[in-house]
């Protein structure tokens, strides 16, 4: 059977009632993010990573970094009393991919279509 | 096999999911607060598509890689990253009723997020010095608009936690402040995912 405890839906931003889980939490959290920072400034200043590969190297990293926040400092996670959280989550990131996603792909389009044009040309 | 269902057993502690009648006010007052952080990401989802589109746009003027200075870059995100932090654990003390550890570490929240500030503000100005501006060139535009304001929601952030300090002094650790305590560390949260959308794509590819 469910801890009864466990049914009410998640604050976001609250992680449990287990005190000292929620230090561990911060202090876990902090040490992830700061070891993914400092693997981003390797990336990007050395040549670790295959050169054309390192934006990739660095999207990933900061994905990670990312869910290390969401889970770690907002205790945004999978339970099934966080799904009101994780559902406002997803349709925001369904926005944040359209809005970028949809932008870069429209406009390298058209850069890629246009006929180059002189740049000085009088207005 | 039987399944036993909560309504069942413990009828007084079903919320949520329209079961046992509306939730917490903490819960209502956070997913709230929660809602409102997504439509902040989707307003800065709109200046990082910006940056994205105009970010090789330098019109013959300064590029990203000729501007920015990495070790600047790394010590604001270990700023902001110990700020969170110690955000993180002043809103947990908080929670436990110790006013005096919550007002330590809300001190070095504002202290760090101010450091983090004040290196913005001189980069800033050394880009304003060398013709950097925002009016330079589209490139230049994008770049302002994203990290400024990006340094804008820190700066209210820290605004916010200034009164907050004040209200926890004036108050003490009343329910409504704890829900506004709440919200703050959230938001301050928040702003480091943007920082690590903007570190990402602003300052280690473009520095590359």
């Amino acid at each position: 059977m469910e801890d009864p405890d466990r049914l009410y839906d998640r604050t976001p931003g609250v992680e449990d009632q287990e005190p000292t889980a929620n230090y561990w939490s911060y202090t876990t959290g902090f040490g992830l993010a700061v070891l993914l920072t400092i693997a981003s400034f390797i990336v990007a200043q050395t040549n670790l990573l295959w050169p054309p590969g390192i934006p990739m190297g660095l999207a990933v990293l900061a994905i990670a970094q990312i869910g290390v926040h969401l889970v770690f400092f907002l205790h945004i996670g999978t339970g099934p009393d966080n799904t009101n959280n994780i559902v406002a989550l997803a349709f925001g990131l369904l926005i944040v991919f359209l809005i970028i996603g949809g932008s870069t792909f429209i406009m390298a389009n058209l850069n890629a279509n246009m006929m180059p044009m002189p740049m000085n040309l009088p207005h | 096999m039987t399944t036993t269902t909560i309504e069942a057993v413990r009828p007084d502690r079903v919320r949520g999911r329209g079961a046992g009648g509306p939730s917490s006010t903490r819960t209502v007052v956070a997913y709230g607060f929660w809602i409102f952080i997504l439509s902040d990401i989707t307003m800065f989802s709109a200046l990082f598509a910006a940056y994205a589109v105009l970010s090789d746009r330098t019109a013959g003027g300064p590029t990203a890689s000729e501007l920015i200075n990495l070790r600047h870059v790394f010590v604001e995100t270990m700023c902001l990253l110990i700020s969170s932090y110690t955000a993180g654990i002043g809103a947990l003390s908080a929670e436990r009723r110790q006013p005096d550890r919550f007002l330590i570490f809300a001190a070095l929240t504002f202290v760090f997020g101010a450091a983090f500030l004040i290196i913005e503000i001189t980069d800033f100005a050394d880009m304003l010095r060398v013709g950097a501006g925002p009016s330079r060139s589209a490139f230049l535009s994008a770049f302002w608009a994203l990290v400024g304001m990006h340094g804008a929601h820190v700066t209210s952030g820290l605004l916010w936690l200034i009164y907050m300090v004040a209200q926890v002094v004036a108050k003490g650790l009343l329910p409504h402040v704890l829900r506004r305590l709440l919200c703050f560390s959230l938001f301050w949260h928040a702003l480091d995912i943007v920082w690590v959308g903007v570190l990402t794509v602003v300052y280690l590819m473009g520095a590359h």
